[in-house]
């Protein structure tokens, strides 16, 4: 069993006892424990089952490799699954639940897969899902949906909040490690700005564990004086608990800090993504050990004998009582000393070398530990728990010599540098043949702005596993980064740390050698999705030779911990079973992020009230409090009708539009554009804007216009002042101003920027009231001022004075076919005006309206809307517009593109007014059918329905459309299929349905 | 003629900095030859001030100059003065192609201030805040979150944004986030 | 995520405060033109593996748009400059054909 040890404990209070539950049992540990280091503490081993088999598994590993100890973490709105255990810091109050089981951990109905492997290959789900074709939806489909994933999904929402934050830093290092510290410390010695990361709440890495000396002093002390030393510089920051993420193009680096993960009840964001950039990176983000392939090798018990050592000196646990090391390499002799030195039994070190290890291996033989070279682990007993293991000949078959009674064994497969980060952003990597590993190309580093290398590996992640070879490339790689950063190189020394002879490790990817396809299929390469060394094979067999290829067949390195532990070990198998050497089988891509960050980091503050930008006019709350529903209108709300009482928004909107044609309305238009172009070349340029002509508008007029995109297409309409001689008011829509006004900049730049033109946005320094409708006049006369007269200001001409106090410019147009006066006044007191309109305009029976009245209003009086009548493909010709483009001028935006063949094509969709012969209400974008079939089978298209609304002046449904030859074929009727079921039929009439000749607005 | 509002009408909100809506601020927009005599001699008459170089501001709330692109300065003045200023700046540049217009209430106006004022700015804005990089007298337009911004330091503590109007509740709603307690970040 | 100097206000821009605008020093061709070259005008874009000649707008910043010679599969920048200009300039050349000796632009010498 494993257990806490009664002494010891590097990162523990043994003095404090803190309380978690695990599946509802209720346990202790101490502060300074992960959430891992506690459960082996109460010899909770088990903690899991795996993805394709529902194997037991147990802890592996002991950080951020860790693929088995995923538990779903909280409660209700702080609820979270996949939570690592290994990187969970134990806080009181902590629950936890294990994952992929039903209906418990210990029973699991699931587990009759893993009886099933046989029929469970690679590939499998390619090779069954694909037949019957039928199957798929009623049968495979729900079934791999019920399986799928681990854990369980959040049902509420995130209690937390989350925060981003801008960094900048002339070096920045990711680990905080020996190497990362020393790294840091020679780069700020030089004056650059520093950044150092550490993915755990502590400082130093692996090597307090693994011991050592810097300049003769235990390194442990040579980590608490650098970090202070760091402290002490202004132009360092350190950061623990924040792990760089991602490296990115020009030095862009993601670091994913977690801040009150381990502090529940802490104020403050739960996650802060730190979004760097970085002249120079040096990524000291240390090694991985690789698991050994052998039988058994997932039976909960099984561990990285790094993993153990972690444990047993950090925090004190011991994994079993009889302990068996398997190892390739001297590493594991650290293991079984450490072990045995904290009262352990351990049974044997089976090295895999024939001629065993180096000075570790006498020291261990020393402690009285048995030692067996060249023998290997055949195959591990037990279930939920290791039993025992099976001894053979690493060089054999796989024949039992001896067995052994066991409770855990630690395997060292040797170590794997971390290049993830230097590899993200394309630094290549090279096979160190001597350390059997892949390590940072020097030559091929990820290249920056300037064309140079921006990424530099230090120390373990660079290759250098032995303390004294990390300390001196550290040193390095600290200096050169500054340097290259463009500061001035200090003559710093490096500090020395003892060699130890180590005898080289041996290759072992597979235990024993020849061991036999009943072993390979026992032989787990990737815990968490159940890939074993047969499943490789197996690939490779089926023509997998691509490692790209034979990783998402098998799914080898696709679970959640991304093959930290399983792609070395799975492609050596591949490079095996191919018949060449690793490097020509090569890695799979390296994709950020290097473990998986929290959605709500990604989002940062963008959730709830500021998600995104909601843009409100200076009339807003007024609406809000008057019974607006709201119409997204881009990032506007725009009010889409004002609900009396207990009246729905259909009934508002027929009273509204009612109401404004027969005594006044009133209507926020605020949030349509207003640009201002001004210039000695404002008139020739608007020509080129707009289909017509702009340049002959007089001072004092309107004009209504259209503007084209290059391609010929309509995309956005309005109303043009002229102010003065070189200066006009153009109005856009509401969604756009920003675009419209991008628009112009662009042409006045990049195209014309000889033209003397410029262009200000003052769509908001105004609050614009359309007051509309017969008792307009009459209400504006009241509150006093300027003539509003037909005489003073006739249809289409605007004027400045003053309105009932207010600075005021009317323009006196009209998008109802009312009498419409449109007043523009400053926001800051429009809010202001609007209630005096409101408050006077009481006699008249004054409404506000929305959104939904002013298009059933324009509707009636068959103006087209941008966005309804068009979408990207409508040119002005399509929609009668013809008026509005002028054939004198020889250019305009969209001109020659009008003339391409399609484009002038007669047979195009034309706009027409279209009547239900039985008054309905035709659905929205339906399509009208002709004769006959298209090629694909279906019925032949002749129009569909661009707007389509009831109209209360009518007492009718009317609409618009673009039908085939429309405006020839008037009267014709034509018929609409629609999806409700039903069959709609209508009349091609004139798309003006109300007061044709415009006698209510001329008044 | 009502008393005009600002876009909050002065809200305030206390994290671990002061955010405060500064009320109406007088703003006008000019565009033109920076570097003509006209133009010069015009601003220097109004704002009572040279034309800052680019990146910077001169002046203050009540009387300043922001760079804001190679031909366009925004000028800030008391509210009351921008229609006159408006005026006068268009009497002073009338020989010379150029814009002059109010955008006083186009815009609102923030005040975040407080130790902490650069790093909850450096939470929003893809700018390096930073003190060795950041200094009084600088001038910058960038991206808050989702919305454009411009700002200033008039002291170490103190951020000056310019926002549009629309969407002055977005960006009131940011610095509350950005301003949380807990959530100081010490890295300046 | 890139980082480009604006040539106007000289801030070294996050590519989020930028727009791209597609290939850069493209004619315009209006009514007249033959119906091939307006369709090269419309729809025919370099988009070439290695140096590419951009337009970029510093959307969130000073508004300016400019240009900006870069590789785009190593990402390396040569240079930016005004919009306001025919092809690029000569310091921009030099240090292109640094890196790129064989390039011309647009086939001169």
């Amino acid at each position: 069993m494993s257990k806490r040890l009664s002494t010891g404990g590097r990162l523990i209070d043994r003095s404090r006892r803190i309380g978690f539950s695990f599946n509802g049992k209720p346990l202790a540990g101490h502060p300074g424990d992960t959430l891992a280091s506690a459960l082996l503490a109460n010899d909770q081993m088990m903690v899991g089952r795996s993805f394709k088999y529902h194997r037991p598994r147990g802890i592996v590993a002991s950080g951020v490799e860790e693929p088995n100890a995923l538990v779903n973490m909280g409660e209700g709105k702080r609820f979270e699954p996949n939570q690592r255990a290994t990187t969970t810091e134990l806080f009181d109050g902590l629950t936890a639940r294990s994952q992929n089981h039903w209906p418990s951990l210990d029973f699991d109905i699931g587990g009759i897969n893993k009886h099933l492997s046989r029929l469970l290959p690679a590939g499998f789900y390619y090779k069954m899902f694909m037949y019957p074709r039928a199957f798929w939806k009623s049968v495979y489909e729900p079934f791999i949906r019920q399986s799928a994933g681990l854990g369980q999904a959040p049902t509420e929402r995130d209690a937390d909040s989350y925060e981003h934050f801008y960094a900048f830093a002339d070096v920045l290092v990711i680990g905080g490690g020996v190497a990362g510290l020393l790294a840091a410390r020679h780069a700020a010695d030089t004056g650059a700005r520093v950044l150092v990361l550490e993915q755990t709440a502590h400082w130093g890495g692996r090597s307090p564990v693994d011991g050592g000396t810097v300049d003769g002093s235990p390194v442990a002390q040579f980590i608490d004086e650098t970090v202070s030393a760091l402290e002490q510089m202004p132009n360092v920051t350190l950061r623990r608990r924040c792990m760089g993420a991602g490296v990115y193009d020009h030095g862009y680096v993601l670091g994913y800090e977690r801040l009150t993960d381990h502090l529940p009840y802490a104020q403050g964001p739960r996650h802060r993504l730190w979004r760097i950039r970085a002249k120079q990176i040096v990524t000291a983000t240390g090694a991985i050990e690789r698991p050994l392939s052998f039988a058994g090798n997932d039976i909960p018990g099984v561990m990285l004998a790094s993993a153990m050592r972690d444990y047993a000196v950090d925090y004190a646990v011991s994994p079993g009582e009889r302990v068996v090391v398997a190892t390739n390499n001297d590493d594991g002799y650290r293991t079984a000393i450490c072990l045995r030195n904290a009262g352990v039994n351990v049974l044997r070190v089976l090295d895999a070398r024939s001629a065993g290890g180096g000075a570790l291996m006498d020291d261990a033989r020393a402690l009285g530990i048995r030692v067996d070279p060249g023998r290997g682990i055949a195959k591990v007993g037990g279930g939920k728990r290791v039993q025992s293991v099976q001894i053979c000949a690493q060089d054999g078959v796989g024949g039992a010599l001896e067995a052994l009674k066991c409770d855990a064994v630690a395997m060292s497969g040797g170590w794997s540098p971390v290049v993830h980060l230097w590899s993200h952003c394309g630094g290549k990597l090279l096979w160190d043949e001597a350390q059997a590993h892949f390590r940072p190309d020097p030559e091929h580093p990820p290249l920056g702005a300037d064309g140079n290398g921006f990424v530099r590996a230090a120390g373990a992640s660079n290759g250098a596993l032995a303390l004294c070879d990390t300390l001196a490339d550290a040193t390095e790689a600290g200096k050169a980064a500054a340097k290259a950063a463009g500061f001035r190189r200090r003559n710093t020394r490096a500090p020395v740390g003892e060699a130890v002879s180590e005898r080289p490790l041996e290759a072992v990817w597979l235990m024993p050698q020849q061991a036999d396809v009943g072993l390979r299929s026992k032989s787990w390469l990737d815990f968490q999705n159940d890939v074993k060394v047969s499943d490789v094979q197996l690939a490779a067999r089926e023509g997998f030779e691509s490692v790209e290829h034979t990783k998402r067949y098998t799914t080898l390195g696709m679970a959640t911990d991304q093959g930290k532990l399983s792609n070395i070990n799975g492609l050596a198998v591949l490079s095996d079973a191919l018949g060449q050497p690793i490097p020509a089988t090569g890695t799979t891509t390296f994709r950020p992020p290097y473990t998986p960050i929290s959605m709500g980091a990604i989002a940062g503050e963008a959730r709830d009230e500021v998600f995104q930008p909601i843009r409100r006019t200076p009339i807003h709350d007024w609406h809000d409090a008057h019974g607006a529903d709201w119409e997204p209108v881009g990032q506007w709300r725009r009010p889409y009708a004002f609900r009396r009482g207990s009246e729905s928004a259909h009934d508002a909107v027929i009273r509204e539009v009612r109401n404004t044609r027969e005594a006044v309305g009133l209507l926020d238009a605020s949030t349509l554009g207003k640009l201002i172009v001004k210039g000695p070349d404002a008139g020739r340029f608007l020509d080129m804007l707009y289909t017509n002509m702009m340049s002959t508008l007089k001072p004092g007029r309107c004009r209504y216009g259209l503007m084209c995109n290059e391609n010929g297409f309509l995309m956005d309409d309005g109303v043009v002042a002229r102010i003065d001689e070189d200066t006009f008011l153009c109005h856009t829509t509401t969604g756009g101003a920003e675009h419209i006004h991008a628009h112009m900049e662009e042409w006045l730049q990049t195209e014309w920027w000889d033209w003397q033109v410029y262009v200000a946005n003052v769509t908001e320094q105004h609050a614009q009231i359309g007051v509309v409708g017969p008792m307009a006049r009459k209400l504006l006369d009241k509150i006093g001022g300027m003539d509003l007269s037909a005489e003073a200001l006739p249809f289409m001409a605007w004027a400045d004075g003053r309105i009932g106090g207010f600075d005021a410019r009317v323009y006196r147009i009209s998008f109802s076919g009312e009498l419409s006066y449109e007043i523009a006044v400053p926001a800051s007191q429009g809010l202001a005006f609007w209630k005096l309109l409101i408050s006077a305009g009481a006699e008249f029976g004054i409404m506000p309206y929305g959104t939904e009245a002013l298009h059933v209003m324009r509707a009636e009086k068959g103006f087209i809307m941008i966005g309804d009548e068009t979408d990207g493909t409508v040119i002005p010709q399509d929609l009668g517009l013809d008026w509005a483009i002028s054939g004198k001028k020889e250019d305009y935006i969209g001109k020659r593109a009008q003339a391409r063949s399609h484009m002038a094509d007669p047979d195009r969709w034309k706009l027409v007014g279209l009547e239900t012969t039985d008054g309905s209400v035709l659905p929205d974008g339906a399509y009208a059918v002709g004769e006959g079939v298209n090629a694909n089978g279906q019925k032949v298209t002749q129009g569909r329905v661009t707007s389509t609304y009831y109209s209360p002046t009518l007492d009718r449904g009317i609409a618009m459309g673009l039908v085939l030859h429309g405006p020839d074929r008037m009267g014709e009727e034509i018929t609409f299929p629609c999806t409700d079921g039903k069959t709609y039929s209508a009349r091609i009439v004139d798309p003006v349905f109300y007061d044709k000749d415009g006698e209510k607005q001329n008044v | 003629m009502s008393e005009p509002v600002s876009a909050l009408q002065d809200a305030s909100h206390d994290g671990i900095v002061a955010v405060r809506e500064d009320g109406l601020q007088g703003m006008i927009t000019l565009r033109g030859d920076l570097s003509a005599a006209a133009v010069g001699s015009a601003i220097k008459d109004v704002a009572g001030l040279a034309v800052p170089e680019g990146g910077r501001i001169s002046g203050d709330r009540t009387g300043g100059l922001c760079w804001m692109s190679p031909d366009e300065l925004l000028l800030l003045c008391p509210h009351e003065d921008a229609d006159a200023n408006v005026e006068r700046l268009q009497q002073g540049v009338k020989d010379t192609h150029s814009l002059v217009v109010n955008v006083s209430d186009a815009r609102a106006l923030f005040r975040v201030s407080g130790p902490a004022a650069r790093e909850v700015m450096a939470k929003l804005c893809p700018v390096d805040f930073s003190p060795d990089a950041f200094t009084p007298g600088m001038f910058r337009r960038t991206r808050m979150a989702q919305v454009p911004a411009a700002l200033w330091m008039s002291d170490d503590g103190t951020f000056h944004i310019i926002c549009f109007r629309s969407v002055a509740e977005y960006v009131f709603g940011l610095l509350k986030v950005a301003s949380q307690p807990g959530s100081e970040v010490g890295a300046f | 995520m890139l980082i480009l100097t604006c040539p106007y206000c000289g801030v070294a821009a996050d590519e989020t405060e930028l727009a791209c605008g597609g290939e850069a020093h493209l004619t315009r061709h209006g009514p007249g033109s033959s119906d091939d070259a307006f369709h090269g005008y419309l729809f025919s874009r370099k988009n070439p593996r290695g140096l590419h000649v951009e337009r970029w707008r510093h959307v969130q910043g000073c508004g300016k748009w400019f240009h900006a010679a870069r590789d785009t599969v190593t990402l390396q920048v040569f240079g930016t400059y005004p919009a306001q200009s025919h092809e690029p300039p000569e310091d921009i050349v030099r240090a292109i054909r640094r890196r790129h000796p064989e390039w011309t632009w647009k086939g001169a010498a």
